[in-house]
């Protein structure tokens, strides 16, 4: 097991990561169901969560605070806390080297444990609170390290630290720095340089961006496309805020009530949003390259997940609602690879007489 | 110690202060709490001099006059001496007696002791303090390893059925006063069952001294008191660093640890209940300062021949001097812990080195 782990990292050192394309898919979830068990009824906060990611693609998870996207996140790297289950669904990894398929959510303690960091490692929300304020940053590499190739030396370790660091741009001697003595972009940016450590093939980031300004946000997300090119790792990067997907991501997945409402490559949500969430949710941050237009918020509050409304969860706050929205949930239809739950795409449920265009009618 | 650490040299990476500037941070740090502790010091060993000579009348000769009733004999004069550089002498000027009085502590002359005449205040002091060290020493360690250890595992696991069943436990055990656990203790298995001595530390039949009988005999006298120690102190441990494990278990670094595939020791010694001692570790640190004041009820419950004991003894019997030689050195110990604790803690936490 070890040796393995040990030539695929030797292997991105020599830089061929890349080199080994977008052959096939990395990670493929099907169905996964996630609820907060607790004395009252459980709250589903990822229901039926489908899709897949091909090697090394980026893929955006969008959607408003509570909208399930931590707990998605968690789920996928299956370091979800009580009260959190998975109650259903399947999350398939696939390794690069061609080794047998994983389903990460019966997989073993052990058999995880083996995997992680090597293949899948993770940016956390807050990278305030994601190092440990008592070890030196250098320490917090090298244990990581050290445990997955158990002939690194401690001084190997060290040194292997502070040139990852300096992949995004923090000096080398920062090692040996506390946490509390780095910047917030810069502890940032080491959660990120340790996350890429052992060579994973798969990086899961939750908000990386939302505790540093624009600038540093503009900085990191750069460095994260700049090492993604040269290392080949895929990335689910969620973010409550789409214009930065939009600029980072392959594909955009968004998420209402625990739910990927619409799935599709970013210019096709950005261009030919089908889901009227999706929409609402373009329109209200500003354009980035397109004229300026008109914000407009999405009147309303997204649903309390411990009652979700019937039907479509959406359809409260939905001005292109029609009959039948309030108790039928639509199923997410893929369509020429972009994806929708939303009725109004349903051929069959579409209401009498159809709307005009695909974007259906609500503008 | 300290020069190998101040001429760090001068990093000026961006985003901190540079490390020299750190590093006289850190020290500065340190200087200034051994400036509090020396004032600390001071003021108590000068309140141990003022004190006798704020009582009313003459504390000295009503000492001398108590020696000579006891003892049967003429004080000696240098026995006089002593006593009067630490009690007062109503005759001499305060400075002197203040410069007397200090000489006297370099040397470790605490006076006589009155029910003792004429054996030294240090000497029994001294005979006390093995004692002391040893079983509230060792108890303390003991208890503090073995609540903490437990603490962790039940805060690690928080509501599974080990913590559900050891925690009400343990809160319940430690709310037992200490003095109940002592003589019940004492009375199933010294009177009752007569598996260990009523009192004393030792056979007095045996040589002292490094042999196997008696260091079996100190084993056999001790066990008993150093087990109701440790059971009545462990749950304090025990419920501190569980409510602290459950509260660090939650933060994101664990999680990251878990998440980077360490092993489970791993992330529970480095992570969790490294961050979670940090509260607890001040308490501990505190305690070992509390060590040489002995444990003044275990010692008395089992006659146990401590510093506690010492103290008791010369409470009930009006020894004053060796009550104010016993005060004075458990003041000084308990400052001198807590300058180890602030020190410590400095070093396990890297956080605080900057505030000051
Ligand atoms: N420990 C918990 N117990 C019960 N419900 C929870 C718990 N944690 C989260 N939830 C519920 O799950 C839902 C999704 O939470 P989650 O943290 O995944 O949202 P999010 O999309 O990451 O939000 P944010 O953008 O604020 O980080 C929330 O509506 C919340 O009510
Ligand atoms: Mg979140």
């Amino acid at each position: 097991m070890v040796t393995q782990i040990m030539s695929d990292t030797d292997h991105d050192d020599a830089g061929t990561t890349a080199a080994r394309g977008a052959d096939g898919d990395v990670l493929r979830v099907t169905g996964l169901t996630v609820e907060y068990v607790t004395d009252g009824d459980p709250v589903r906060a990822c229901a039926d969560v489908t899709f897949t990611l091909r090697r090394g693609e980026i893929l955006g998870v969008a959607g408003e605070s509570g909208s399930g996207k931590s707990t998605l996140i968690t789920a996928l790297t299956r370091l979800q806390r009580p009260p959190a289950v998975t109650t259903a669904g399947s999350i398939v990894f696939q390794p690069r080297d061609g080794g047998a398929a994983v389903d990460l959510v019966t997989a073993s303690p052990r058999a995880l444990r083996a995997l992680r960091w090597t293949s899948l490692s993770i940016v956390l929300q807050s990278a305030m609170d994601a190092l440990n304020p008592v070890m030196r940053l250098g320490a917090q590499f090298a244990d990581a390290l050290r445990t997955h190739d158990r002939s690194l030396g401690n001084d190997a370790a060290w040194a292997r630290a502070a040139e990852l660091l300096a992949t995004v741009g923090i000096s080398g001697d920062r090692a040996r720095s506390y946490p509390h003595e780095l910047s917030g972009g810069m502890r940032q940016r080491a959660s990120i340089a340790l996350a890429l450590a052992c060579g994973p093939e798969l990086v899961v980031m939750d908000e990386p961006t939302t505790a540093v300004d624009v600038v540093m946000q503009r900085q990191i997300l750069a460095q994260v496309l700049r090492l993604r090119r040269t290392l080949g790792f895929a990335v689910v990067f969620v973010t409550h805020d789409l214009s930065l997907l939009l600029e980072l991501a392959d594909r955009i997945a968004i998420m209402y009530a625990g739910r990927i409402v619409e799935l599709g490559t970013a210019s096709e949500l950005y261009d030919d949003p089908r889901h009227p969430y999706t929409r609402g949710l373009r329109d209200s941050f500003p354009p980035l390259r397109a004229p300026l237009r008109r914000l407009t918020g999405i009147p309303g509050t997204p649903p309390d997940l411990r009652r979700p409304p019937s039907g479509c969860p959406f359809h409260p706050r939905c001005a292109a609602r029609f009959e039948g929205c309030d108790t039928h949930l639509p199923e997410l239809v893929t369509k020429g690879g972009h994806a929708v739950a939303c009725r109004l795409h349903d051929p069959t449920q579409r209401p009498q007489p159809a709307p005009g265009t695909s974007t259906g009618g609500a503008r | 110690m300290t020069t190998t650490e101040a001429p760090a040299p001068v990093r000026t990476a961006p985003g901190g202060p540079p490390a020299a500037v750190r590093a006289v941070r850190r020290w500065g740090f340190l200087l200034r709490r051994l400036g509090f502790y020396a004032a600390a010091a001071a003021a108590a060993i000068v309140l141990n001099f003022l004190l006798p000579r704020l009582m009313p009348g003459d504390p000295s000769s009503a000492i001398v006059e108590e020696l000579q009733r006891v003892s049967g004999q003429q004080v000696p004069p240098e026995t006089l001496e002593s006593i009067r550089a630490i009690f007062g002498d109503p005759d001499q000027n305060l400075g002197e007696q203040f410069l007397a009085y200090l000489g006297q502590l370099a040397r470790f002359d605490l006076g006589v002791s009155v029910v003792n005449f004429p054996v030294p205040v240090s000497e029994l002091v001294l005979q006390a303090l093995p004692w002391t060290l040893l079983l509230v020493g060792t108890t303390t360690v003991l208890a503090f390893v073995l609540g903490t250890g437990l603490g962790v595992i039940a805060g690690w696991k928080a509501g599974s059925r080990l913590d559900s069943i050891l925690t009400p436990l343990t809160a319940f055990l430690s709310s037992v006063p200490y003095f109940w656990v002592a003589l019940l203790a004492l009375w199933v298995f010294g009177f009752v069952l007569g598996w260990f001595p009523l009192s004393g530390g030792y056979d007095a039949n045996l040589a002292e001294g490094f042999n196997l009988p008696f260091l079996a005999s100190v084993m056999h006298y001790g066990a008993l008191p150093a087990a109701t120690i440790v059971f009545s102190a462990f749950g304090g441990w025990l419920l501190g660093m569980r409510n602290m494990t459950v509260t660090t278990v939650r933060e994101d670094y664990v999680l990251l640890a878990q998440a980077k595939g360490l092993s489970r020791g791993r992330v529970i010694l480095r992570y969790a209940a490294r961050n979670a001692m940090l509260p607890s570790f001040t308490g501990f640190a505190m305690a070992l300062g509390g060590v040489i004041g002995g444990a003044l009820l275990t010692e008395t419950v089992f006659s146990y021949p401590g510093i506690g004991y010492l103290l008791f003894e010369s409470l009930n019997k009006r020894d004053y001097p060796m009550m104010q030689g016993v005060f004075l050195i458990v003041t000084l110990a308990t400052l001198l812990a807590n300058l180890l604790a602030d020190s410590l803690y400095v070093v396990l936490d890297p956080r605080i080195r900057e505030q000051g």
